[in-house]
């Protein structure tokens, strides 16, 4: 590549160094992929972050050949998802791999932060990565739950007639707010039109804009790691941290086989249990949206259930709302409610490692309670675990204040 | 120019009035865009009143009306179903309708919530999160239900006139929404009484 300037009588440097005096490409690629450290002892647990950006791009490119057919009203929602379905060529797959890759999204979310909360990830020098990583799942939130009005089934149209209801919880301006959302008076063909925008166009700018900020975030203070020490405090004589190795080409071949083994689950479901036996499409969404009869047993679709389960367990209607949204929310504070002196659980003692095992099972039965009916033994079980999701968040001062660490190492370590 | 001469008064006093005008203008190009977010014209032209025709309903029947998009219940409602209304007031939340002004219509807030006794006409929306409740007025005196409306996504109770039961999420009776008799067999939906 590099000419001889008396020969050619050009500056030397070629097409990559025309582009950089005008664009930092290489030193935006150096900064962001071939010389960014992380640590060389990341397990697999690091790569759900990867996979979370696979299933954004699965979403996306889906969803921009499933708007090529859709229909966003509601005399023709329905019917155009059947037509998708059944007549466009292969457009049973595409919607499958949409539907597929929004409960995947959230199985990959939920690993990532579980992640975060093993490693002690959220805490300084990360908290704005972590606060920007709960946006993201806000927004992901949102962006489900108006993607599922899409199809305009019963469930797409009682469940959204039960989110959106719970905003006139709002004492004054409840009400007021619920109509505004709809844009009718009950919903209707112009909410499911704007919900499609929000579904289309708004939500996936915003994900995309904080996706973005969440790694420009993180790698301005480097990836966390299993033993949760600071590998910048060990560097060579070359600034390279001596634990770090660089995302580029170590990081990334590693991560390939995790892409790989991720997409076998994901085509499996896709192919042979795309509905997962009615946890990912649920089967009262197949009759098209009736707003005269409300399906008998209706419940929100897996990954929103713990939070419903929270929801129904108060026998009223604002408080039920108001202890709805502080389970949302509360794990934004993680940062602050952990007052440990350590990160990862592997320095961690007794107090943590059983707050964290319990709040596990809490989160999985109350995932499971927010499934069934409202009723009996059920709701008692969905307080009990109501309860044990609270106290996990609001006793951590206490527990991880008091609880004896082990010492940390100055080098990461292999475990296994 | 140097430091000196610098009026730091002047410049402050630009800076905030320059802010502020910026923000009273995003406010003003605001308002439109929120506004086409709320009910259009159409929206609220389909919400006009309909009608029900009363002359072949049974005691005891049920019809379902859509107004404004909305699930409306018209209940012909039985001698015996009347008389079971006093009965329940104890297990209720509100049962003089006194609690929600709003819920109700003037007219309509009397012990049977109704203009007339025998009809009730409410809006088939769990005031809870907006399920339609389910119909069952069937009496089952060893469960102590003495019929009425139950919703099935999070287990409220409503009687045959609507009003809620305690002990169960629904904070307030079942709406009722501007109705009048136009004649003695037909109800007009939407549209208050005394309006023309």
């Amino acid at each position: 590549m590099a000419r001889i300037e008396s020969e050619v009588g050009k500056p030397q440097g070629g097409l990559m160094k025309w582009i950089d005096d005008r664009f930092p490409f290489t030193k935006t690629m150096e900064h962001h992929v071939t010389k960014y450290y992380a640590s060389k002892n990341f397990n697999w647990w690091y790569i759900f972050g990867v996979l979370a950006f696979v299933v954004l791009a699965i979403q996306l490119i889906t969803g921009i050949f499933l708007t090529m057919n859709y229909k966003p009203s509601a005399t023709d929602a329905f019917a155009s998802v059947e037509y998708i379905m059944r007549d466009v060529e292969w457009g049973w797959l595409i919607r499958y791999m949409h539907s597929t890759g929004a409960s995947f999204f959230f199985v990959v979310v939920y690993l990532h932060m579980f992640r975060a909360m093993l490693y002690g990830s959220y805490k300084k020098p990360r908290e704005l990565i972590w606060i920007i990583g709960m946006l993201i799942f806000l927004v992901l939130m949102a962006e489900a739950f108006a993607g599922y009005l899409l199809p305009w089934g019963q469930m797409s149209y009682w469940g959204a007639q039960v989110i959106i209801s719970l905003f006139g919880a709002i004492p004054v301006i409840g009400d007021g707010l619920v109509e505004f959302i709809k844009g009718d008076y009950s919903i209707s063909d112009i909410t499911l039109n704007r919900f499609f925008a929000l579904h289309v166009i708004v939500l996936p700018l915003a994900l995309i804009g904080l996706v973005f900020v969440h790694i420009v975030a993180l790698h301005e203070v480097g990836s966390n790691n299993p033993d949760g020490i600071e590998i910048k405090e060990n560097k060579g004589p070359d600034g390279v941290p001596l634990d770090g190795i660089a995302f580029h080409p170590y990081h990334t071949s590693k991560d390939l086989v995790g892409i790989i083994v991720f997409l076998m689950i994901f085509s499996a479901v896709v192919f042979f249990a795309p509905e997962m036996g009615g946890y990912f499409l649920e089967h009262a969404n197949f009759e098209k949206a009736n707003v005269t009869a409300t399906p008998e047993h209706i419940a929100p679709v897996w990954y929103f259930t713990p939070y419903y389960a929270i929801l129904r367990a108060v026998p009223d209607k604002f408080w039920g709302f108001v202890l709805f949204a502080i389970s949302v929310i509360l794990p934004l504070f993680l940062p602050w409610l952990d007052r440990s002196r350590v990160r990862s659980i592997r320095y961690r003692g007794w107090m943590y490692k059983s707050a964290l095992t319990m709040f596990v099972i809490t989160f999985f039965m109350l995932l499971w309670l927010g499934l069934q009916p409202a009723e009996g033994l059920y709701v008692v079980l969905a307080r009990i675990f109501s309860v044990l999701y609270f106290a996990f968040f609001l006793l951590m001062p206490y527990y991880t204040s008091r609880d004896k660490t082990k010492p940390l190492p100055d080098r990461v370590v292999y475990h296994g | 120019m140097t430091e000196d001469d610098l009026d730091r008064n002047r410049r402050h006093f630009l800076s905030v009035a320059t802010a502020a005008t910026g923000v009273v203008g995003v406010a003003m190009v605001a308002v439109p865009f929120l506004s086409s977010l709320k009910p259009s014209a159409r929206a609220q032209a389909l919400g006009a009143p309909v009608e029900v025709p009363l002359a072949s309903m049974q005691p005891g029947e049920m019809v379902r009306v859509i107004w404004r998009g909305k699930l409306v219940f018209v209940l012909r409602r039985t001698e015996d179903m009347l008389s079971r209304l006093a009965g329940v007031e104890d297990d209720l939340r509100d049962p003089d309708s006194t609690e929600y002004a709003d819920h109700q219509p003037d007219y309509a807030a009397n012990a049977t919530r109704s203009v007339k006794p025998e009809y009730l006409v409410v809006e088939g929306s769990c005031t809870h999160l907006g399920c339609a409740p389910l119909e069952d007025f069937e009496v089952r005196p060893a469960e102590g239900w003495e019929g009425g409306f139950f919703c099935p996504c999070h287990g409220s109770k409503f009687d045959l006139a609507g009003r809620v039961y305690k002990g169960v999420p629904a904070p307030s009776n079942l709406r009722v929404p501007p109705h009048r008799f136009v004649r003695d067999d037909l109800i007009l939906i939407g549209q208050d009484m005394g309006a023309a």
